[in-house]
């Protein structure tokens, strides 16, 4: 078989497996999220809280729930790096100094997980068990609970309420995200992930001499690690790591798990909105462009232009062979339209336009499907900007889901994507254009002195791309454990998450607010085909908008080249 | 204002609890959870799939060594021990920096983008001593014959396996080397090669240290 086809047979298998698992999956988080009976072990949890799971939230109250929520969160995990050097079961690491304590507990509770650290020499076991790994599970809980606010919106008419925040966050985590975690994690150490809590570890090597090796829940942080699209490693080289993801198998399974939540939840919506057609046509969206993606990487590692890849005769520096070319495309394509970052090969080192298509993965906001939650209300915000669109086509005031878009929810929404390429381009040119940050550039032109050239352009691009869409993954080259990347990307994470979750939040209150127009011989099909196409194109022609100039000033340049 | 302070901070005490819970659940009861049930049921594994040869530990199955000879006087980088099986170039390898009571080997990545100068030379130079290293008499190594993986570094710098066309390449050298029919060695190459799971996940493979752990069996039997 050849390894093109072992690619393609690759993405079918995860093509079914996650259709399998779309409807059951999907229904069960809709029952989850409008139940109004409590688990035993959830009433225990609200007891320590203190809140009543049953108090309905209007918009500015659920938010600020979240906020304080976050920021707590950040705090917490800020104080713990800080104070890890003289903590307990620490293995003896030394407390993380203020910048990059700062910018990795932003990195976590945002569900970004952009490390500057490398994980085996930095973070011991109770900064990364109690500490991060908590993270990836309440981080991803807080954008499904965001994206179900949304969806009520939508769903409910005449009043403000968007339900209960402590209520969502408890049930993401306890009823969606722990029950599939403990499978997942029990899988990957059967295939032979790490998982334990020993010390730094001492064995002989083959030709004599040792090595050491860290103990670690490695297994119980890879399976939220990819579920909750965090993408936070244990190790330096994340899911590359033989001890992260040893087997084929496991590669793909870890990719199951950054898509299945994401992609399943178009399935909630449409239960919750009461039209599950209205789910495919989203559905729909989101595959149409993660196929295309796919295909495109497939095609451009496997063609392997540039001179490097060509002289060695396959693009294989920074993968690993147990995955080879297909497999990895496969992940790096579905890591970056998410918002998990987890990479099993290293994107800096893919053909100059793979390594574009990582970028324009994330630059399309994450949505196809998206980070956990986050991908939802990313593509419902899209969708309320193509049904404007076609509404200006026609001229007539456009409704989506039964509710009217007027001059308040447009604004909201093109609030929410002039957020994160703000943040991109402007951190972007101003790294580009001070005279300190360039020289954390690997890549730069050969004979350059000015540390100018695409790729090390790139490599900048990519950082705030990352940061500001929340996905964590990098071209790794960028020394960007500095005082001002670890500062300014940290900044980037937080406004990339909370600012757009503002928006979202105020349109899912005036949504909810509104009585329901019933839909006329007018009223644009969103369920059908055709709002799949248009909200697909909207999607790319904004994004490429938006972005092209410093895609051609780097990938494409690259790319172009080779 | 003060109403507003009251407020937010009583919103501030709920989120610490809840966090609190929740790093209980999430971040003590799960993790302790899977490591009973891995330690349970998956002793070798969880703890790093250790790999013997003559009764002592020789590394992880699962991850990649150095076969070199001991650095001589002078020299910085050493030499294969042309004796054993290669694994792949680690030129993203590092050892730790911040921790250094330690000597971990931090994993990664080269990162070097297709054009850079630095990883073209690095592929010629490994393409070069490839083709030096296992030209035998009798048997040359055309350029075409090399493998992109024989020439690059993995990403985690820990890559345990090479290819199947890697392996096969270096059958001449180590049969010769080790004084080996070569029709023993292929055979040995052969009974080592994992085909993709299932006929179609990842890709096929050879693991460098279970192969030189058997060839040096066989060494010692012959």
């Amino acid at each position: 078989m050849s390894p093109v086809l072992a690619g393609v047979l690759q993405m079918l298998a995860l093509i079914a497996a996650l259709a399998l698992a779309y409807r059951p999956l999907g229904d069960y988080m809709a029952r989850v999220y409008s139940s109004d009976k409590h688990l035993r072990v959830e009433k225990w949890i609200y007891k320590g809280i203190g809140a009543n799971p049953d108090t309905e939230m209007r918009w500015h109250a659920y938010l600020r729930a979240v906020l304080a929520f976050s920021a707590v969160g950040v705090l917490f995990l800020y104080l713990l790096q800080r104070l890890q050097g003289v903590l307990p079961g620490s293995l003896g690491f030394a407390s993380i100094d203020p910048d990059q304590a700062f910018n990795t507990a932003a990195s976590f509770v945002t569900n970004t997980n952009w490390q500057s650290y490398a994980g085996e020499q930095a973070m011991g076991h109770v900064v990364q068990t109690a500490g991060l790994a908590v993270q990836n599970f309440v981080s991803a809980a807080v954008g499904m609970a965001v994206a179900m606010a949304l969806v009520r919106g939508f769903a409910r008419s005449r009043t403000g309420e968007l339900g209960n925040f402590w209520a969502d966050l408890v049930r993401g985590t306890v009823r969606v995200l722990l029950p599939v975690a403990v499978v997942a994690a029990v899988v990957l150490v059967a295939c032979g992930a790490l998982q334990n809590f020993s010390g730094i570890h001492e064995v002989g090597q083959f030709m004599g001499g040792s090595q050491q090796w860290n103990g670690g829940a490695v297994a119980s942080t890879e399976a939220i690690k990819e579920l909750g699209t965090n993408g936070g490693g244990i190790f330096n080289a994340n899911s590359a790591h033989p001890f992260e993801n040893p087997t084929p198998f496991t590669n793909l399974f870890e990719i199951f798990l950054i898509l299945v939540i994401p992609f399943s939840l178009t399935r909630t919506f449409g239960v919750l909105v009461g039209s599950v057609k209205q789910g495919y046509a989203i559905l729909a969206t989101m595959a149409v462009i993660w196929i295309g993606f796919v295909a495109l990487m497939m095609w451009t590692e496997f063609a392997h232009r540039g001179p490097a890849p060509e002289i060695a005769g396959g693009a294989m520096e920074g993968k690993e062979v147990r995955f080879g070319v297909g497999a990895s495309s496969l992940f790096a394509a579905s890591t970056t339209l998410t918002s998990t970052g987890a990479v099993d090969s290293f994107h800096s080192s893919f053909t100059g336009l793979g390594g574009g298509i990582t970028m324009l993965g994330m630059m399309l906001g994450e949505i196809a499907p998206g980070g956990v939650g986050s991908g939802l209300y990313g593509i419902l915000i899209m969708a309320v900007i193509a049904v404007f669109i076609a509404g200006l086509m026609v001229g007539r005031t456009p409704e989506y889901l039964g509710k009217k878009i007027g001059t308040r929810q447009i604004k909201l929404a093109a609030l929410y994507i002039l957020v994160t390429p703000a943040l991109v381009l402007g951190f972007t040119a101003v790294s580009m254009a001070l005279p300190t940050p360039p020289h954390s550039i690997l890549n730069t032109a050969a004979g350059s002195v000015d540390h100018s050239g695409a790729h090390g352009f790139s490599e900048i691009l990519y950082a705030y791309t990352s940061g500001a869409n929340n996905n964590g993954s990098a071209f790794a080259g960028l020394g960007a454990d500095t005082p001002w990347f670890n500062t300014t990307i940290g900044l980037a994470m937080l406004l990339g998450r909370f600012l757009p979750m503002v928006f979202v939040l105020a349109l899912a209150g005036s949504l909810a607010e509104q009585k329901p127009v019933p839909a006329t011989a007018g009223t644009l099909r969103t369920e059908k085909p055709l709002f799949t196409g248009l909200l697909a194109g909207a999607i790319l022609i904004i994004t490429g908008l938006t972005y092209f100039p410093a895609l051609a000033l780097g990938p494409l340049a690259e790319g172009m080249a080779a | 204002m003060t109403n507003s302070l009251t407020n937010t901070a009583r919103l501030l005490g709920a989120g610490l609890r809840a966090l609190l819970v929740l790093t209980l659940v999430t971040g003590v009861l799960y993790p302790l959870v899977v490591t009973g049930v891995a330690q349970g049921l998956f002793h070798d594994k969880a703890n790093g799939s250790e790999i013997r040869s003559d009764g002592k530990v020789v590394g992880s199955s699962r991850i990649g060594q150095a076969y070199d000879l001991p650095l001589k006087k002078g020299q910085k980088t050493p030499e294969p021990d042309l004796k054993w099986f290669q694994g792949r170039p680690r030129n993203g390898l590092g050892g730790n920096t911040a921790n250094t009571r330690y000597h971990l080997l931090v994993s990664g990545a080269t990162n070097r983008a297709a054009d850079n100068a630095e990883l073209v030379q690095w592929v010629k130079a490994a393409k070069a001593a490839v083709i030096k290293d296992n030209s035998v008499p009798g048997h040359p190594v055309r350029p075409s014959d090399v493998p992109a993986d024989a020439v690059t570094s993995s990403g985690s710098g820990l890559d345990p396996d090479i290819s199947r066309d890697y392996a096969d390449l270096q059958v001449h050298r180590v049969a010769q080397k080790n004084g080996l029919p070569v029709s023993r060695v292929r055979k040995l190459v052969e009974e080592h090669t994992q085909g993709r799971t299932l006929g179609f996940i990842g890709e096929p493979r050879v693991n460098v240290l279970k192969l030189n752990i058997a060839l040096k069996e066989l060494l010692a039997k012959s």
